[in-house]
């Protein structure tokens, strides 16, 4: 398909990529592309600049950071997480989920900075993050700013990282008893309908639904499947209905996903 | 490099060198297809969901319809042209010739190139991780169980010479 016309540019460090995002209007990241690229193909997008973040090795590494958790760069592909001997030691979740994306050759690409950014409300990052009490960090031309994962969820396709602005790290605490995935998909490793991150200590559970709002929606309850369903049931979801199933179906799969997801979490504590 | 609508890009594909003036939005596939007339690699969805656009790109599997050609300058590929060598079919492509694993063929080339992927990295594999690895390949024609038992016979060296 013949996209709109476009312009490109591959900086060769941070400090250029937010320079060009901050001088140009209608400037984007261009991660992986496993979204973008199909959105403006579609025309759902016309970005003028496209600013390709291949080139930033600094984007791309994993470390543990001194209080033991992960620093996760935003162009770390789901293949890279998958593989990763850090991520699958200390928050194995991250990995667990990014192979539940897509399929090999997307994960090849698709970054998790991408899936978030994005922002989709079907995407498997942003509830992990959320319940996991992620940290991102921002950069503009101005400096950094880091935002808690709970505050960067805007809305559809919005985040707390605006124009001229890049997601530079995403910091993931060391682990607790356990981190659960849940999710009922459109066939294995599909789009999601409902889906569901835990994180479990003390008997209490975070939980972080997706699918069901513009952006994820966090709770929190004691971690037995009674006690989350009543709180997921008592949060007044009103989530959309689409092609794949009406709001009362999401509603009514919600309090069971997220229950699947904090008994993964026990199961994995 | 200050923005540009169009760029020059060099891309090693199959152990050959391109260089070609390219568009920035040309799509991979385009360029492979259609400026370097290498036409093995097939266009279905144009949506990245059939797959018929796979080839290998830095030695990993990915849809060549997800991607600009301008990304691509400075990186090496490899398409179903490479497979074959001297006329001599690659145990892929004579497996899946022996156990019909094609009707129409227009999703061979991407499911072949996503069955090297999983061989490359996985010499053994089981049954479920053969339709895992095509997951992101569609094929209309055959239901998929000779596409399996094909690469499950490539794997084992089990084809004809």
């Amino acid at each position: 398909m013949l996209l709109s016309e476009v312009a490109y540019t591959r900086p060769a460090s941070v400090d250029d990529a937010v320079r060009l995002l901050a001088e140009h209007d209608g400037a984007r990241p261009l991660a992986g592309g496993q979204t973008l690229i199909n959105v403006m193909k579609a025309r759902a997008a016309a970005p003028d600049v496209l600013v390709d973040l291949a080139d930033l090795d600094e984007l791309r590494s994993v470390s543990v950071g001194p209080e033991g958790g992960l620093e996760l760069g935003p162009m770390t592909t789901c293949t890279e997480l998958i593989r990763s001997s850090a991520v699958n030691e200390k928050r194995p979740i991250l990995a667990e989920v990014a192979a539940q994306i897509a399929d090999v050759q997307v994960r090849n690409r698709g970054t998790i900075g991408g899936n978030v950014c994005s922002n989709d409300p079907t995407n498997h990052f942003p509830p992990v993050l959320v319940a996991a009490g992620a940290t991102m960090t921002i950069a503009s031309t101005a400096g950094e700013r880091d935002v808690p994962a709970e505050e960067f969820f805007l809305g559809v396709y919005l985040t707390a990282c605006g124009p001229g602005e890049l997601l530079t790290r995403i910091a993931v605490p060391p682990a607790e008893e356990g981190d659960g995935f849940a999710s009922v998909a459109i066939g294995v490793d599909g789009t999601c309908i409902v889906n569901a991150a835990a994180t479990v200590r003390d008997g209490h559970a975070r939980v972080a639904l997706g699918c069901v709002a513009a952006a994820p929606v966090l709770l929190t309850a004691a971690a037995d499947e009674g006690a989350v369903r009543e709180a997921v049931r008592g949060a007044g979801l009103e989530p959309p209905s689409d092609l794949h199933g009406p709001a009362e179906y999401r509603r009514r799969l919600a309090d069971v996903v997220a229950a699947r997801a904090v008994a993964n979490a026990m199961g994995a504590s | 490099m200050e923005p540009v609508t169009s760029a020059p890009v060099s891309v090693t594909i199959n152990g050959e060198v391109y260089e070609r003036d390219v568009d920035a939005r040309r799509l991979l596939v385009h360029f492979i297809r259609d400026d370097l007339m290498l036409t093995g690699t097939h266009i279905g969805c144009d949506t990245g969901n059939c797959g018929a656009c796979t080839i290998h790109y830095e030695g990993r599997a990915i849809k060549s319809c997800m991607m600009l050609a301008v990304q691509a300058d400075g990186a090496s590929i490899e398409t179903i042209e490479s497979l074959a060598e001297d006329g001599a079919l690659h145990p892929l492509q004579q497996a899946f010739s022996e156990h019909h694993a094609l009707q129409c063929g227009y999703c061979t080339p991407g499911m072949i190139m996503s069955a090297k992927h999983l061989l490359d990295h996985n010499p053994e594999p089981t049954e479920g991780e053969i339709r895992r690895a095509i997951q992101g390949n569609i094929c209309r024609c055959t239901g998929y169980v000779n596409i399996v038992e094909a690469i499950a016979a490539a794997a084992k060296g089990e084809v004809s010479a």
